[in-house]
């Protein structure tokens, strides 16, 4: 009986330890707001990116138009290198190569790769989403007067967005898990700072637990979020 | 209005329209009949480039539409048209699927567009669909709705690829009925459709499309009265 006292005794004071003394739990806070900083940024930036990738690869697919083609082709290379290479790898490259200067802001290279990665991945959604709206949509929207581009603007990609966000929402679960790799360029993110408490308490689990919570609940809070807004998209499906 | 000169299409080694010459003139109702297949609605496709031709010409109000540099999204605005499968917008209201082309492309005022919409809604008595999903109607009110989308642009002609061909028979009627007021009103219309009846009673011309040619075109008196090609014989024998 005393010795399980004695081990949640120790466990409540290891914890204790990862989250009071030096006012240790502003770490937590400081690194949830760079994690969500980046995480929201990059989002942004990667939603931006696929949506214009997928749009341009669908064109290219498409037309006789050569400019259009030759975009295709960059648009495919783009993708078949973001996704053949590890996320960290293309972190340390960008950062030690692009952003060689001493005041590099390690926060925007972070939110940079991270959407130029997560944009990959997004196109490749968007345009299975694009791809997967009747082609009639595209012919009705051009028999009235529009373009091809204000055609899939209007009518076809917000058709494609609400069948792909379930993919979407995942693809943003996966990047506010995935900026926690960020470390690696000195970023202080939640998981560098539950780190760097870890080390100066001596006990590396309890603020690796705290941490992993605290992303856990930004993921669950998201999941909710998307639901939210899916059932929302939804008024115009069958009753 | 509209004058088609040795118009070809072909889709890879398959030539579906193998030359055809048309001239349709402004309040005139050209009904296109044929078996399937047989390149008619290609034909009508044709007519506003959602196929882009692979020879001859197509005229439509004195310019040449099939020429690169003039502007077909332009000149589409002009022809309205009528799909078999509807493609009403289903991410958007009745109200919105109306009002879209209007408010983008002739930047009609939002309030004008949707008096205009409702306007249209309340002729073909669905004013009280307005803020109803397409998915929420039936085929007949699809279809009139799409009827009176490509209305709102205020087209010179208006184009139908089978527009009852995926109705349930029970809905044919109000559709043709609206076809028909169309039609007394004097708009210029081109029909692609298997209602014998439609074509008899509206066309001031009809059409027989096999094999990628016009095989006969008439009135409707001589083109059901006394058909003289052989396939059409044939084909009026199997349908009517």
């Amino acid at each position: 009986m005393n010795t399980i006292l004695d081990k949640l005794r120790g466990i409540y004071d290891s914890f204790y330890n990862a989250i009071v003394p030096e006012q240790r739990y502003t770490a937590y806070i400081e690194g949830l707001k760079i994690t969500l900083i980046i995480s929201l940024f990059a989002v942004l930036l990667g939603v931006a990116i696929g949506v214009v990738v997928a749009v341009i690869k669908v064109c290219g697919a498409h037309t006789r138009n050569v400019l259009m083609r030759i975009l295709g082709k960059i648009c495919d290379l783009y993708i078949t290198v973001i996704r053949g290479t590890p996320l960290m790898v293309q972190l340390l490259i960008i950062y030690n190569l692009i952003f060689t200067s001493r005041d590099t802001n390690p926060i925007l290279v972070g939110t940079v790769c991270f959407g130029i990665n997560s944009g990959a991945y997004v196109a490749e959604i968007v345009r299975a989403g694009i791809n997967a709206v009747d082609i009639g949509q595209m012919e009705a929207g051009r028999s009235l007067g529009f373009n091809w581009l204000q055609t899939m603007w209007y009518i076809v990609l917000p058709q494609a967005i609400k069948n792909i966000l379930p993919a979407l929402g995942n693809e943003f679960i996966v990047l506010v898990k995935e900026t926690s790799v960020a470390s690696v360029i000195a970023v202080n993110d939640l998981t560098k700072n539950a780190q760097y408490i870890g080390s100066r308490t001596w006990d590396l689990i309890p603020p690796l637990v705290i941490a992993a919570a605290i992303y856990l609940v930004i993921v669950v809070a998201l999941s909710k979020l998307l639901g939210i807004f899916e059932r929302r998209l939804a008024k115009g499906d069958r009753h | 209005m509209i004058v088609t000169k040795q118009l070809k299409k072909s889709f890879g080694d398959h030539e579906v329209l193998k030359g055809i010459d048309q001239h349709i003139e402004q309040g005139e109702k050209v009904v296109v009949i044929g078996p399937s297949g047989s390149g008619k609605s290609t034909f009508l496709r044709c007519l506003n480039l959602l196929e882009e031709p692979t020879g001859g010409e197509i005229w439509f109000e004195g310019v040449n539409i099939t020429d690169k540099h003039n502007d077909i999204n332009r000149m589409r605005q002009k022809m309205g048209m009528v799909f078999q499968q509807f493609n009403l917008f289903p991410h958007l209201s009745v109200l919105e699927n109306i009002t879209l082309a209007p408010i983008k492309l002739k930047k009609t005022a939002k309030d004008a567009a949707a008096d205009r919409a409702m306007e249209l809604l309340k002729r073909i008595g669905l004013e009280e669909k307005a803020s109803a999903f397409p998915n929420q109607l039936s085929g007949g009110q699809k279809q009139r709705i799409a009827i009176v989308r490509a209305l709102a642009m205020d087209p010179d002609v208006m184009l139908f690829d089978e527009p009852t061909s995926a109705l349930d028979p029970e809905m044919v009627g109000e559709v043709l009925e609206l076809m028909r007021e169309l039609a007394n009103e004097g708009m210029t219309m081109v029909v692609v459709t298997h209602e014998m009846g439609f074509a008899r009673e509206v066309a001031n011309r009809v059409l027989f499309i096999d094999d990628g040619i016009v095989k006969e075109e008439n009135s409707p008196d001589q083109f059901f009265g006394h058909p003289k090609d052989p396939r059409l014989q044939e084909f009026l024998s199997k349908v009517l």
